[in-house]
């Protein structure tokens, strides 16, 4: 069961793999000023774009308490929150982004686990 | 101590919705949280919109709508149902609104979080309207849609303290859970007033109700309060009897019928008591009501009828019969007609009702007929209760009630259905007097408080001159109505015609006997005169002849020279 899963699995993981090698990610976190947690998401993201998606990711950092339009407009809830913009589906990550693994399932760089 | 007291005591953030702020002592709590928790579609969220509605237009205190579920189109057309405009109000800032959108599907938690998110939203809300209130329906939302239960509790911990700081009012919504009274248990942070909604069918009937679980800090009906969702809002039913200290009025009104307030001290009714008229079948119970109805909109008071038994027109044209009019009252405005089936919906529902029609009508008396037929929709202790609550609104807004009871055939007659006597002031009973295969009308006052009033039993005569009351034949053989005391009364007359001849007759005949006494007297007088005068004549006559015989014996005597003696002796004797 376990296995079978895994493969079909991995197939899709390919597919987007393959899709999202081609494919530029844009990326926007939005971070509360600079909270411990703030400054963690940050370093923790760019650590991981740098890691997996170099040269094809745009990433913007925004504050809202700058612009707390843009929260309501974003729908945040939590902070700090990582959007993935592109490519679709649309997703959100919320939390430090200390969970490498859950970030990169998050951007759909690793098949989900059911 | 009185400053003091003042300032301990918690502000209250009126609600404006129609009875609440009776039964909370003033609205919610100023500047905390407010819990409202219910099952599905109980009307938590029609309660909320009103409370931030009522705040914004009446009270001037700007709020914000924060959905965790319904969309930004769904709610503007929640608004547009209790009639107002959403967007007008937002462009007014009046209202803010926020639609926090959570799916779970599109969310990956990656680590340490918080909600900031939602704070800076809010936040950025409420200043942009100056909020002094704020919705959030419902934010258990965010349970479902996020999985680290220990953070969101201690967000939530924190964001109630933050609400409380900023002195925003807030109300929050809550779904009913299985064992606590919401699902994620929220009433363990909103502590200071928890308000419980509910929506029962029982009979095919059903019944919203609100009942105030907690208000830390401030006294508040503890019952359960039914309420109504129509097409201007909420409507709660605040009626409760939390102390019996209402002002009485000295003041009668009449019932209507002359004679009836003869029977009572002379005066009628008190102003603003509750009135009964109970009575089995066809005793003229809508009768006394309507000349009651009638003798007050002469007055130029309002009246309202509720009828559960007969449809408008059928009592106006019933009424006729016995020369009430109601229709012109009906065109002035001073009567007003509400009838409906007890069975339409239930008793509380009829009881809100009334109450808006009252607010809104503002009658000084009330009609009630008949009160039984409400019970069709409840059981006793409900109605008892229900009612004591109506009766207790309506006195204390010095409303004059009266309300007609139908006592079933074979029940006491003295025992109401709802065992409401106690609520009741005055208590005219109607009763069937049947003798010699006749059915008539009796009446009696079973109690009038406060006023000595008559224990006679009356005759009712109900005809195209109105309601008239007579007196009863009260003989030997018990209470005589109808034609039996149309006979007693005919024979009484006649007995009391021959009794006059009779007097007549005796007083002439003595008149009569007198006369000839009288009569007789004179004859026996002038006999008498008669006879004293020749007894007159005859003494007269005497002296004259004694004198002449002396003349005479002493001429014979002188001529016979005879014995004096012997003479004299023998003339005496002849003569006697």
């Amino acid at each position: 069961m376990m296995k079978e899963k895994t493969k079909t699995g991995d197939r899709e993981y390919e597919k987007a793999l393959k899709r999202s090698n081609e494919e530029k990610y844009i990326l926007r976190l939005y971070v509360t000023g600079i909270t411990p947690r703030s400054t963690k998401a940050i370093v923790n993201v760019k650590k991981i774009c740098e890691e997996y998606l170099k040269g094809r990711y745009e990433l913007e950092v925004i504050d809202i308490y700058q612009q707390p339009k843009l929260a309501k407009g974003e729908q945040i809830i939590a902070a700090p929150t990582l959007i993935k913009k592109l490519p679709l589906p649309l997703r959100r990550l919320i939390g430090d982004m200390s969970d490498t693994e859950k970030f990169l399932v998050g951007i759909d760089l690793r098949p989900r686990k059911s | 101590m009185a400053k003091l007291q003042q300032a301990i005591v918690l502000k209250k953030c009126p609600t404006g919705i129609r009875g609440f702020d009776e039964i909370s002592s003033g609205g919610l709590p100023k500047g905390r949280p407010t819990l409202i928790c219910g099952s599905a579609g109980c009307g938590k969220t029609v309660l909320a919109m009103e409370f931030l509605l009522r705040g914004a237009i009446q009270y001037k205190e700007p709020g914000v709508f924060v959905s965790f579920e319904e969309t930004p189109k769904d709610l503007t057309q929640n608004f547009a149902s209790l009639g107002y405009d959403l967007n007008d109000l937002i462009a007014r800032k009046l209202i803010a609104m926020d639609h926090v959108y959570i799916e779970r599907s599109e969310i990956e938690e990656t680590g340490e979080y918080d909600l900031e998110g939602l704070f800076i939203r809010l936040a950025y809300a409420i200043d942009s309207i100056k909020a002094k209130r704020i919705v959030l329906d419902t934010i258990e939302s965010l349970f479902s849609g996020l999985t680290n239960v220990g953070i969101l509790r201690a967000e939530l911990r924190r964001l109630f303290h933050w609400l409380k700081d900023r002195g925003i009012t807030a109300v929050i919504t809550g779904e009913s859970g299985e064992k606590s009274l919401t699902r994620y248990s929220l009433e363990e942070y909103v502590a200071d007033c928890v308000i419980l909604l509910d929506f029962r069918i029982r009979e095919q009937i059903s019944t919203r109700r609100l009942r105030i679980i907690k208000y830390r800090g401030s006294s508040h009906g503890a019952d359960e309060y039914p309420f109504l969702i129509e097409k201007t809002g909420i409507s709660i039913l605040p009626l409760t009897s939390l102390l019996l200290d209402h002002t009485v009025s000295n003041e009668h009104i009449s019932s209507g019928i002359p004679r009836l307030d003869n029977m009572l001290a002379g005066n009628g009714f008190y102003r603003g008591s509750t009135i009964l008229i109970s009575g089995t079948a066809g005793t003229g119970k809508t009768s006394f009501a309507t000349k009651f109805v009638e003798a007050a909109c002469k007055r130029g008071e309002r009246c309202l009828y509720l009828a559960f038994e007969e449809s408008t027109n059928q009592i106006i044209r019933n009424m006729k019969s016995i020369g009430t009019d109601l229709a012109p009252w009906v065109k002035k405005g001073r009567l007003k007609f509400h009838a409906s089936r007890p069975s339409l919906y239930g008793l509380e529902m009829h009881l809100v009702t009334i109450h808006k029609l009252i607010v809104e009508f503002k009658p000084k008396i009330v009609i009630v007929d008949p009160v039984s037929n409400l019970t069709a929709v409840g059981t006793p202790v409900e109605v008892k209760s229900v009612l004591t609550r109506l009766f207790d609104y309506l006195k204390a807004s010095h409303v004059t009630t009266l309300l007609t009871d139908l006592i079933h055939f074979g029940s006491s007659l003295e025992r109401t259905n709802e065992e409401i006597s106690s609520l009741i002031d005055a208590w005219i009973l109607l009763r069937d007097i049947e003798i010699n295969g006749e059915r008539n009308r009796g009446l009696y006052i079973l109690k009038s408080r406060g006023m000595a009033h008559s224990n006679q039993i009356r005759e009712v005569l109900l005809s195209d001159r109105g309601i008239e009351l007579v007196d009863v034949y009260l003989g030997p053989g018990g209470v005589l109505t109808g034609s039996a005391r149309a006979t007693q009364e005919a024979k009484e007359k006649e007995e009391a015609r021959d009794y006059q001849y009779e007097v007549d007759r005796r007083t002439h005949e003595a008149e009569r006997k007198r006369k000839v006494l009288e009569a007789k007297i004179e004859g026996l007088r002038s006999e008498f005169d008669m006879e004293s005068e020749e007894l007159h004549i005859i003494s007269a006559d005497e002296k004259k002849r004694h004198k002449v015989g002396i003349a005479n014996r002493s001429e014979m005597a002188r001529l016979r020279k005879a014995d004096r003696s012997t003479d004299s002796r023998k003339k005496g004797r002849k003569r006697t």
